[in-house]
């Protein structure tokens, strides 16, 4: 089973503390991968809030194709942090020529463009420069390509491979962060396939096993999305279910729960809002997720969230103090990191739940699929 | 030299027959009531004289002959009376004295069942044992990361959905805006497909209507049910279960002008409309209820007279083309009821299902597509379009599914399978595996009056009479002697055994795919066959 930390605090934190969230709860992990994602950035990518980042990892060649592409494009590298590791790798991980994480000014005409359009750009730009390495046989394989967005994957053991990369060493903080240690196991070993998963700002890593995968990655992919694409774990639907619903119903958490863990349809006539909810259902119907899954991420606006698929069989726990809150998949993580809260007044989500930290990070909100919407609907 | 003169090209032995009838004198009472229960009297009152040699042991007496007499049965071999297999004979015996029993050669009866030059009709099914659906396994056992789920304890939502369901951004627009939302009903995904008030008798149509009540009110179970192309009794029309019924128009439009006039006194709107285009018994052959079932009930219900038969056309006398065809109908099915109530086609599965479907999902009024495949079953068709015509369900409902997910509307038009759904007695399983393959529902026929009605029919060619309303256990006949046989509570009773063993064996099969949620609709990634060019045609799984 999955290990899954997420944390989001005011003050910038190093990915270390995750990643020894992970180790504490390794017992149940396999240390077979690591996945972290990292926003709302501090350290030295503290001033490039608004210049999308591209995380990902290149062989030598991958780099001049990158500096080749982005420039032609009208790109500006403005900083970058390149790992170049020269030990040995650890057991399991492949030897790399670079990690890369590099903000980048984008091209001028892009200034007069909409918000929205400019976020497509982004994601295009990522999901080009993803088929370029496909097609050359993995020059290059790309993780995000955001603003104020760090995400790194490899195959080992995590505190391995941070210790082997050096990821203390760096200068690489950030408030609110989603760690994963393990790879898929559902579908072939890939990069691609390693939980957390990113489209435009959203994030969600998920222990569990979707059994409903099929229908959901087909309707996905037939919603003239181009960043929904894919699929090589069956986790990576829920990260694009999310953007579904933020981006193209322009609704939020509460719709999200009630899309892919809807009320039976008795809950529903009793329900205030149920004639809605039944509309929501009925047209959202192959988003219904199945099989018992813990989903955890951030929204575009850092707020970090954990929901349970309606049969609450996997293991998730929020606590925190005022400024610092974690979601972690084992108590023990928690604990770790946050020895020092009120453990009365931790929580474990379950079917109908909805938990969320906003960006303030002021507390702990629960919701329920039976109150009414509290967002835009 | 004299010619044979008593045999002709159509002379039969029974060794010829589809059906020989095996008799056992010592057993026999000569109660006489296999040949009065007979449907087709195949088989009479016989008188065999019989010669004895009597050869006495002394020398003075010579040998001599002697005649007795013995009563039994004799099969009659003229082919219009030739043994429909049905065994109802065997079943009134009360010594178990008589039986019928396939002969053991392909028959020589069939080349003869044209006298007069018209060929051989029929009702049943399509007398072909073989099962695509049989041979699909569902593969993919939860066993990752975590156990299967429990098929007894845990709780499932098995629904599906009939009608037009809006992509989600228009749908919400719609509600915010007060536009039109087509209706949706949430039904359960076993449907009793299109059978006729006159296909069916009163009693097996009374029990069906009586289990779907039962199913719905006091089992929660949303089931429902077609009338194919007979209208519907008018008490039902006016009554609160009418909710629960797909009241089917056809070309014929039969029942059509009771429906109409009932209209202002309906309590409850019904579940769906279905606009029958053809059906997989018989594809591209219009409906036929022979002059045999029309009596004055069915002929009331019908809007016809008594006595005569009814062909509906193949085509509807509206059409020009589907398109045409389709929009006019489904618009004018709508606004009959206030655009409340779904309005979906049925066609015979094809190979231009796909541009049925395209046209479809371009009308946002369509409610859905029900598809037949070749295994569909029928009260009356010629047997060269029962034997010979129409496309297998399987892939037919994966390529209409599969279109739909390309263009991206799979969600939005449901499709409904039917077509020898459990025609081995695998209900769950096939109605499972069509399902995963793409189906939102699955509606049968056959099974339910074999399950539910004890229907005698099978893929060998048996009893097969339900067209001349000869059916011995009642269910196809209108003849009040025959159809009391049938006890409609007991119809009652059954059908809801069916479904709720159905519903037990559908949990059996999702559970272990990790599956409670939702229904598997398209979830082919379970699905395994080891038939390789079938697994490549279905895009499924190839296990050996």
């Amino acid at each position: 089973m999955c290990r899954l930390f997420s944390i989001t605090s005011r003050d910038p934190l190093s990915p270390m503390i995750a990643l020894e969230a992970l180790n504490v709860m390794k017992e149940g992990h396999d240390g077979s991968g690591v996945g972290l994602y990292l926003t709302d950035l501090g350290g030295e990518f503290a001033g490039y809030k608004h210049c999308p980042i591209l995380s990902g990892i290149f062989t030598k060649e991958g780099l001049k194709k990158l500096n080749e592409y982005m420039t032609t494009r009208g790109f500006v590298a403005k900083h970058e942090v390149v790992i170049r590791p020269s030990m040995s790798p650890p057991t399991g991980t492949p030897r790399r020529d670079a990690y890369l994480f590099a903000v980048y000014e984008y091209p001028a005409e892009w200034m007069d463009l909409s918000r929205e359009e400019r976020s497509l750009r982004f994601m295009i730009t990522r999901l080009q420069l993803r088929q370029m390495g496909i097609e050359d046989g993995g020059s290059m394989m790309i993780f995000s390509f955001w603003p104020d967005v760090i995400m790194l994957k490899e195959i080992g053991d995590p505190m391995e491979v941070a210790d082997y990369l050096g990821l203390d060493k760096h200068r690489i903080l950030a408030r609110s962060m989603l760690a994963q240690g393990r790879q898929n196991t559902n579908y072939a070993i890939t990069l691609y396939a390693c939980h957390p998963f990113f489209i435009q700002g959203v994030a969600t890593m998920t222990n569990g096993e979707n059994t409903a995968f099929v229908p959901i990655r087909e309707f996905l992919s037939s919603r003239n999305c181009p960043g929904y694409i894919g699929y090589q774990s069956d986790s990576e639907v829920f990260t694009h279910i999310m953007h579904y619903t933020h981006y193209r119903l322009g609704m939020g958490l509460e719709a999200y729960k009630h899309i892919i863990t809807p009320l039976k349809d008795e809950e529903l006539d009793r329900h205030p809002d149920g004639k809605w909810l039944r509309l929501l259902k009925h047209t959202c119907r192959p988003l219904i997720i199945d099989g018992p899954n813990c989903v955890m991420g951030f929204l575009p606006d850092k707020t970090m969230f954990v929901v349970q698929d309606s049969k609450k069989l996997r293991p998730g726990i929020v606590g925190g103090k005022p400024g610092l809150y974690a979601i972690s998949s084992e108590m023990c993580g928690l604990d770790y990191v946050i020895p020092d809260r009120d453990k009365s007044q931790d929580f474990q989500p379950m079917k109908y739940d909805v938990v969320y930290v906003g960006p303030d990070r002021a507390e702990v909100k629960k919701w329920n699929q039976w109150e009414t919407f509290t967002h835009p609907r | 030299m004299e010619s044979m003169g008593n045999l002709h090209p159509s002379t039969l032995s029974t060794k010829d027959l589809h059906w020989r009838i095996l008799w056992s004198k010592e057993k026999c009472t000569l109660c006489g009531r296999c040949t009065a229960v007979c449907p087709v009297q195949a088989i009479e009152l016989g008188v065999h004289r019989k010669r004895a040699v009597n050869v006495s042991l002394g020398i003075k007496e010579t040998p001599a002959t002697a005649f007795t007499v013995y009563h039994g049965i004799d099969q009659r071999t003229d082919a219009a009376y030739a043994c429909i297999g049905c065994a109802m004979c065997n079943l009134v015996c009360p010594n178990e004295a008589i039986i019928p029993v396939h002969n053991d050669e392909i028959d020589k009866q069939r080349f003869h069942i044209n006298t007069g030059g018209v060929p051989r009709r029929r009702g049943g099914r399509r007398n072909s044992p073989g099962s695509l659906l049989d041979q699909i396994k569902f593969v993919r056992i939860s066993m990752l990361t975590d156990p299967a789920l429990d098929a007894g304890r845990h709780e499932f939502e098995l629904r599906t959905l009939l009608g037009r369901i809006l992509p989600a951004e228009e749908a919400l627009l719609f509600s915010r805006e007060n536009g039109w939302i087509p209706p949706v009903r949430e039904i359960y995904p076993l449907l009793i497909g299109s059978m006729s008030f006159g296909a069916l008798s009163p009693t097996m149509w009374e029990g069906l209507q009586m289990g779907i009540a039962y199913l719905n009110e006091e089992l929660g179970m949303p089931v429902r049910m077609c009338t194919g192309e007979g209208g519907c009794p008018p008490r039902l029309l006016r009554s609160r279960f009418l909710k629960y019924v797909i009241l089917q128009i056809a070309s014929g439009y039969f029942g059509w002008d009771e429906i109409i006039h009932a209209l202002p006194e309906m309590k409850e709107d019904p579940c769906a409309v279905e606009i029958k285009y053809g059906q997989g018994a018989k594809p591209g052959d219009g409906g036929l209820l022979m002059w045999y079932k029309v009596n004055s009930l069915i002929a009331r219900v019908r809007g016809v007279p008594a006595g005569v038969s009814l062909p509906s056309p193949p085509t509807h006398q509206t059409k020009y083309s589907i398109e045409e065809s389709v929009a006019k109908m489904i618009q004018s099915m709508y606004m009959a009821w206030g655009f409340r109530v779904p309005v979906y086609p049925k066609i015979s599965a094809t190979s231009t299902t796909n541009a049925v479907l395209n046209n479809l999902t371009r009308n946002p009024y369509a409610g859905g597509l029900a598809i037949d495949g070749e295994d569909g079953g029928t009260g009356a068709a010629y047997n060269v379009s029962m034997d010979h015509m129409g496309y297998p369900i399987a892939s037919n409902i994966r390529d209409a599914y599969l279109n739909l997910v390309k263009i991206g509307k799979q969600n939005e038009v449901p499709l409904f399978a039917g077509g020898g759904i459990g025609k081995n007695g695998n209900l769950a399983a096939n109605a499972a595996a069509l399902i995963m393959l793409g189906a939102s529902g699955v509606q049968i026929g056959k099974y339910a009056m074999q399950a539910a009605a004890g229907c005698l029919g099978s893929e060998t060619d048996r009893c097969n009479v339900c067209n001349i309303g000869l059916c011995p256990k009642g269910i196809t006949s209108q003849d009040p002697r025959l159809y009391r046989r049938l006890d409609p509570e007991k119809v009652a009773e059954r059908l809801v055994d069916m479904y709720l063993s159905f519903d037990t064996e559908l949990k059996k099969v999702v559970a272990p795919l990790g599956r409670s949620t939702s229904l598997p609709i398209g979830m082919s990634d379970a699905l395994g066959i080891a038939d390789k060019s079938a697994a490549e045609r279905l895009q499924i799984q190839y296990v050996v």
